[in-house]
């Protein structure tokens, strides 16, 4: 499973290229156009008989982590984050540091050492190290280097009744998806992007989006489920298992009102499941996208995805599987042009 | 001009839904000018031909709303905000959808009014369940202020003047130039989504490839009780800005504004805005930088239902805007 494969690969913001090479890999003996750009965005054309079209599909194959800043005396890693992450989440997950992989843990003052007032208030990225099991620095040096990027370990495990464990799902989800389409016969022609460096600000949108002067654009997302116990209804932006999430706006994008009607249409004239993201708060590629050149036509569909941005997140097979076929569907009804 | 105003003013139009609003411009503009259309963001470019280096002149068609989020079983909706708009000012307020169905907005019960944020608001339709609340909204459908135009002794009270004023100047400076010779072409941009981040201006500016920009949009004054120092007052004139936190006005157009001002004895003030941004802020950035001037209305009240401009403040704005689309700014601003 594609999935799988790419949410197990190290990919944080600026250091794409190991799930690049993996989507290549998938792609490369397909009728596929395959293009790389100065920043690492992947272009992927699926070409037709028809005219070139003009709608444009990405999904950003970074995901958010840390990098080294520091190889202390002990040989501990300072590191800061690269994305946006709770540092509440980081104590004592495991870690894989550089192109080595080289295996670690983020570490903290004993329990027992905490002063009162430590114990109460949450962890900053300051007051944590990353352990690689070096005596000292000398010896840290010898696996690791300043600005080596860090990347949660965690492996891709299915779980309970068609559910997912992994990371990085945001957005490793929408690479699989975008996969998915572009492998099969059925979908006609369009242009995908694998982007880079979305965490950090959408960087590698902009400029893919330059690059391709598309009219359209489908942003494909892992987005923030809330259905935890003590989430009212009202305030879960998104749930697990409703179907792909269809944007409204976000903290970068209006969603064009034409693209958001045609896409709930094509869901429910197909009989797919799918909800709106009833949240309105973050930013995507489908800002920079918009904004690009004479402005872009853009939207945003998310799978799903429980505990976003940490070393595990949850999601649904259902989710995935509707979302690729909403997302079909809105190409084959030729509206996607 | 106060009944444009008054139709312009009181047009539904949140960030992203410009439909209706632009409407009305066009309608309103198409005859002065040789050429209008609308680009792939909603834009309203209206071109008056002539030699380049063509003059930008931007306002912005969009106004502050909500967006609903959720509906519940009750038929209660849950809202999110479209541009910089304070939860604690919807209130007992009326809120209108595209197809007309009005509601209003109170909170949740809470322990001390310092409590309320978005999540605390519903917005009320009168509905009885979600199955009738649905027949009226989705989610997704956005509100605007529902709030009449209303002339006092001199001045106008509104929701959106904020930037239907600068629409409206920007018409009726069309249509004193209708017909007269330029020595520029001159664009006139109705710009979407400015209230969620100068994004319609954005993309214009880049299509447009404008030689100087100059945006018409309101601005904060200061002259009510206890008000937060601003030096710019209702009535003393349109303001020319010279910095917000978007753009530092070239200074070249900057002074040119205040030469043409002076010499036609049109009271002006500057203005020195600490937050707040216009299109000007995207069009001076946009592609290799173009010089770019900002003409502000005085505005007490921005982003509530009762926002408050001066009548001459609008008049001697068009007057001056009209005798700077007639100077040469190839000449003027140097």
């Amino acid at each position: 499973m594609f999935l799988e494969t790419l949410s197990n690969l190290p990919g944080v913001s600026g250091d794409e290229a190991r799930v690049r090479r993996a989507i290549v890999e998938i792609l490369k003996d397909q009728p596929l156009e395959l293009k790389c750009d100065t920043m690492g965005n992947l272009y992927v054309r699926k070409k037709g008989s028809a005219r070139d079209s003009r709608v444009m599909l990405t999904a950003h194959m970074d995901e958010v982590g840390l990098m080294v800043m520091a190889v202390e005396k002990n040989g501990h890693l300072k590191f800061k984050a690269v994305g946006s992450l709770d540092s509440r989440v980081l104590v004592a997950k495991r870690v894989k540091v550089g192109p080595d992989a080289v295996p670690g843990v983020i570490g903290v003052k004993a329990v027992h050492l905490q002063k009162p007032g430590e114990r109460r208030k949450p962890f900053t990225e300051d007051q944590l190290t990353i352990d690689i099991g070096a005596s000292n620095g000398e010896e840290a040096e010898k696996y690791v280097r300043v600005s080596d990027y860090v990347s949660f370990d965690s492996t891709f495990t299915a779980m309970g009744e068609g559910y997912f464990r992994g990371k990085a799902f945001d957005d490793r989800a929408g690479c699989a998806v975008l996969l998915e389409l572009l492998l099969d016969p059925e979908t006609p022609p369009f242009d995908a992007v694998f982007t880079v460096q979305e965490e950090i600000g959408s960087r590698g949108a902009l400029v893919a989006a330059y690059t391709l002067q598309p009219q359209r654009a489908l942003v494909l997302e892992g987005t923030a489920a809330a259905d935890t116990p003590g989430t009212e209804r009202e305030q879960s932006g998104t749930v697990l298992g409703a179907g792909p999430a269809i944007s409204i706006m976000d903290s970068s994008v209006i969603v064009d009102r034409e693209m958001l009607r045609e896409l709930v249409h094509t869901a429910e004239a197909a009989g797919i499941p799918y909800q709106y993201r009833r949240f309105t708060g973050a930013d995507t590629d489908a800002g920079a996208i918009a904004l690009s050149r004479e402005g872009v036509k853009a939207a945003v569909v998310s799978v799903p995805c429980r505990y976003i941005h940490s070393p595990h997140g949850v999601m649904r097979e259902s989710d995935f599987h509707h979302t690729v076929a909403l997302i079909r569907a809105w190409l084959q009804s030729g509206t996607g042009k | 001009m106060e009944a444009l105003m008054k139709s312009l003013c009181e047009a539904y139009g949140p960030s992203g839904e410009e439909k209706e609003i632009r409407a009305l411009i066009e309608n309103a503009v198409k005859d002065s000018v040789d050429r209008i259309y609308t680009d792939n963001l909603g834009n309203l470019l209206a071109v008056r031909e002539g030699p380049e280096p063509a003059l930008l002149l931007s306002a912005h068609m969009d106004e502050i709303g909500v967006i609903v989020t959720h509906i519940d079983e009750n038929g209660f909706l849950r809202i999110a905000p479209v541009g910089g708009v304070a939860p604690h000012l919807l209130l007992g307020q009326r809120l209108r959808f595209k197809n007309g169905a009005v509601g209003t907005v109170y909170h949740e019960k809470l322990k001390e009014l310092r409590d309320l944020d978005w999540s605390k608001l519903y917005l009320d339709l009168g509905a009885g369940s979600a199955a009738e609340a649905k027949n009226v909204a989705q989610i997704g459908d956005m509100a605007c202020l529902h709030q009449p135009f209303d002339s006092l002794n001199g001045r106008y009270m509104a929701k959106a003047l904020d930037d239907r004023v600068g629409c409206a100047i920007l018409i009726e400076t069309a249509r004193r130039l209708a017909g007269a010779p330029l020595p520029q072409a001159i664009c006139f941009l109705f710009s979407v989504q400015e209230e969620v981040g100068l994004r319609g201006a954005t993309t214009a500016a880049y299509s447009i490839q404008p030689g100087y920009g100059l945006a018409v949009d309101v601005t904060r004054a200061g002259d009510t009780p206890k008000a937060p120092l601003m030096e710019v007052s209702l009535g003393k004139g349109p303001a020319i800005k010279v910095k917000d936190s978007s753009v530092i006005c070239s200074p070249k157009v900057r002074r040119f504004m205040m030469e043409v001002a002076s010499q036609h004895e049109i009271p002006y003030q500057l203005e020195v805005l600490e937050r707040g941004g216009t299109d000007a802020g995207a069009i001076h950035l946009s592609r290799g930088g173009v010089p770019t001037g900002a003409l502000s209305i005085p505005c007490r009240y921005i982003h509530t239902a009762s926002e408050m401009v001066d009548a001459a403040d609008i008049q001697n704005a068009v007057k001056l805007l009209e005798i700077l689309c007639r100077t040469s700014w190839s000449e003027g601003v140097s």
